[in-house]
């Protein structure tokens, strides 16, 4: 049997950075390939390669038997490649029909009554007239999925496409890859989650630091075994799961509401929870369900009029993040360059936007003394892997980034911290030490609220879960309590 | 003459060259540039325009050589914004400048002399209309520029290519990830906005007032920009929104006709003001302005 696909010594480096080194990959007709590999083992740029989004710089790609040489991704759709983007390239000012219009050609009537005729069949339900910014994240998905659909593609990319699902959306759309899988389609699944690829896949290719490290049948090696072929070592033992007495209530929200004005945006409504010293609390969902706007009335970048946020006791509706700041607050934005770090200044500078209290500023004057000392202290205690505090911030990893800017506010020894999405983009081995300092703080008596959308990072650190779906707030679920299940209930509306 | 039909007569033709550039700025902008060199573009339109059309006797040759001069500033431009990725605010308003300043050099020898305009056609039934009747009686580049709208909306709205400007204006990051060329594309609607541009130049100076004057462009390229988002990246808005400004514009001139005993000047601020005052307005409807807005509009794109 010919392979469908098979890449030969693909190489593709950027800058300094070499993302693919010396891969092969063969992918047979009617197979469900995994892709696995962490956050930077060079998954997406492969895709790239295959879709025709870059080309490589060295080896040969090999359609059905035949060299070929792509320039473009209108060339790989025309071979019969198809591709459902990460972050999915929808265009949220057009509808549904128009999105597909792009690279699908026909009328639109016929487009969209094929669009239904793919629903019905394959469970991919989608109204083509709605527009695209009002739909969920899982109809945008089933959206990118019928445009590849539509083109009667003989292999189907997807790229890490369960890291926006709630568990139910998840097994929903296993069950649409199985019936296309029956059809004879072949499909390349990336992902960085072993138990899905178990579940799902009958080969897998497994990718780090750009070269691959293994290839095998996931579903006859343990999860252990997959994960050391990954990362390179033994997974790191989970946390020790231990109970204790909360203190005083340090973030309150009683019945918080918000009117959102942006039409993209996400209005709050009644939103209530309590946040007590010594204790984790977790908010669970989807991004774009309201965390955006939840992280905002907490930190105090948007204020408004009324007695519904107290933190430490006081209301503090009224003030900003600077004085909230002082009362003991500290805050970990999701986005870290541009929010969470000025990417043009240095690791140093950076470290006194937020410790210009610890002693880094007398008079109005920098003392850079102390500020180089501090952050030298930041960058040691929190294993930041950088040249030094002169370092640019934009020039720092995702993951070393993070780790810096959670060392920068942990430093403050807030009363109160709130995270969002504390491991996102980080690899396992940093995660893994980011979420055990997260507990040694709550341990120490620190009151952490944490937004995620990574469900088991919640299970293993939390005491207690809410679950945010379309601004509103479910009741609190102690961890020990409930499971993903219900939680993934919760997550699409469904919870009673 | 009363000031009604004087205004209703007139306001078609004054609205002429603020809605062909904004015509092709709107398309521009709708692919995610911000093109601030407009006003230079006009004037450079303008000149070459008056000269062509003076030397040759040809207003078509003269609003040839003045979409082509148009265009190629506006690729100068292109080759800035997209190719070097300099700061399209910069960028613009130095072309802008650089437009301006050759129209300068270009028209010296030309200043002070006339042509004649284009005769008026005037649409048959229509025309003899009572009141409104004037209004139907106007040159071949009035209705020719009614027409392109028509089908610049017929575009935007309803063709793939239409579809295809508004996504790499939204997000030219997934456009190129789906195989569109964002760069040719946005050269491509650069080039029609500076050849719009141009020709709306051309139409003030050899059509509307036909004489070339160093400054005669007179903030008209500024009124287009700001026209663009008056009508929220809509032609309808945007064809609606210029023939406010044209009558208002006469309508300065009828109240100074009138006698009305108000400083010229003053007079002259009022369609800014309205320019300044509507901005405000609209920009305040958040929703509406988020809806509207272009994506990626100024900002530069790498691949």
């Amino acid at each position: 049997m010919t392979a469908l696909l098979s890449l030969q010594a693909v190489s593709k480096r950027y800058g300094a950075v070499q993302a693919n080194a010396g891969i092969d990959l063969v992918v047979d007709p009617g197979s469900i390939h995994a892709i696995l590999g962490e956050n930077g083992a060079g998954k997406s740029t492969l895709m790239k390669l295959i879709y025709g989004v870059e080309s490589p710089d060295a080896g040969v790609m090999l359609w059905k038997g035949q060299a070929v040489n792509l320039n473009s991704p209108a060339e790989a759709r025309a071979l019969g490649i198809g591709m459902v983007f990460q972050h999915f390239s929808l265009f949220e000012t057009l509808s549904v029909v128009q999105n597909i219009a792009l690279i699908v050609p026909g009328r639109k009537a016929d487009l969209a009554r094929r669009i239904r005729a793919l629903g019905d069949e394959f469970g991919l339900d989608v109204d083509p007239e709605a527009m695209v910014h009002a739909l969920s994240v899982g109809e945008r998905q089933r959206v990118e999925i019928i445009r590849c659909l539509l083109l009667n593609p003989e292999l189907l990319i997807l790229d890490e496409p369960t890291s926006v699902l709630p568990p139910q959306s998840v097994a929903r759309l296993f069950e649409t890859l199985r019936a296309l899988q029956a059809r004879g389609m072949a499909i390349l699944f990336i992902s960085h989650k072993l138990e899905e690829i178990k579940e799902l896949c009958d080969t897998a290719t497994i990718l780090r630091g750009g070269q691959v490290t293994g290839r095998l049948d996931p579903r006859a090696h343990s999860a252990k075994d997959l994960a050391t072929l990954m990362i390179g070592r033994a997974m790191p033992p989970p946390l020790p799961a231990t109970v204790q007495e909360v203190g005083e209530v340090r973030l309150e929200l009683g019945g918080l509401d918000y009117v959102n004005d942006d039409p993209f945006g996400v209005s709050l409504s009644d939103i209530s929870l309590r946040v007590h010293s010594g204790e984790i609390v977790g908010i669970a969902g989807i991004s774009g369900n309201g965390q955006q706007e939840l992280a905002a009335l907490i930190s105090g970048e948007v204020v408004q009029a009324g007695d519904m946020i107290r933190m430490m006791g006081r209301s503090v509706d009224a003030v900003g993040v600077a004085q909230r700041r002082k009362m003991g607050f500290a805050f970990v934005p999701e986005e870290r360059l541009g929010r969470g770090a000025v990417p043009e200044m240095s690791l140093a500078d950076n470290a006194l936007l937020t410790a210009h209290g610890a002693g880094l500023v007398q008079r109005g004057f920098i003392h850079r003394t102390p500020e180089r000392a501090y952050t030298a202290a930041c960058i040691a205690r929190y294993d930041v892997r950088t040249p030094g505090p002169e370092a640019e911030a934009g020039a720092l990893s995702g993951g070393n980034l993070q780790k810096f800017i959670m060392g920068r506010e942990m430093m403050l020894d807030p009363k109160l911290l709130l995270v969002s999405q504390p491991t996102w983009g980080v690899d396992i081995g940093a995660a893994t030490d980011i979420r055990q300092r997260l507990v040694a703080m709550r341990n120490a008596g620190a009151a952490i609220l944490v937004i995620s959308e990574e469900l088991e990072e919640l299970f293993q650190i939390c005491d207690r879960l809410h679950v945010l779906h379309k601004g509103h707030l479910s009741p609190s679920l102690p961890t020990a309590q409930t499971n993903a299940e219900q939680v993934g209930t919760y997550m699409i509306g469904a919870g009673a | 003459m009363n000031a009604v039909d004087f205004i209703l007569a007139g306001m078609l033709a004054a609205a002429t060259p603020m809605l062909l550039a904004a015509l092709g700025e709107m398309v521009v902008e709708r692919s995610g540039v911000l093109n601030l060199g407009l006003e230079g573009m006009m004037a450079l339109g303008a000149a070459l325009g008056f000269i062509t059309t003076y030397t040759y006797q040809s207003h078509a040759l003269g609003f040839l050589a003045a979409g082509l001069g148009g265009a190629g500033l506006s690729l100068l431009f292109a080759l800035i914004v997209l190719g070097f990725v300099a700061n399209q605010v910069a960028a613009g308003l130095a072309i802008g400048i650089l437009g301006t300043g050759l129209s300068a050099l270009f028209g010296k020898s030309f200043e002070s002399l006339t042509i004649s305009g284009l005769p008026k056609l005037a649409l048959p039934l229509l025309s003899d209309l009572p009141v409104v009747g004037v209004l139907f009686v106007q040159d071949a580049v009035v209705w020719l520029t009614i027409a392109l709208a028509l089908a610049i909306w017929a575009t935007m709205n309803h063709s793939k290519l239409g579809l295809i400007i508004r996504a790499v204006g939204e997000n030219p990051h997934a456009a190129r990830a789906i195989g569109f060329r964002v760069l040719p594309i946005r050269c491509a609607a650069i080039g029609f906005g500076g050849a719009l541009a141009g020709i709306a130049g051309a139409y003030a100076s050899t059509v509307y007032t036909p004489l070339w004057a160093d400054g005669m462009i007179a903030g008209r390229g500024w009124i287009a920009l700001a026209l663009v988002v008056f009508g929220t990246w809509q032609t309808g808005r945007v064809v609606f929104g210029a023939f406010l400004f044209g009558a208002l514009s006469l309508g300065e001139l009828t109240t100074q006709a009138a006698g009305v005993n108000i400083p010229s000047q003053l007079l002259a601020c009022v369609p800014y003001i309205v320019t300044i005052l509507m901005l405000a307005v609209i920009s305040s409807n958040r929703r509406r302005m988020r809806l509207n807005t272009i994506a990626s509009l100024g900002q530069p794109f790498e691949k």
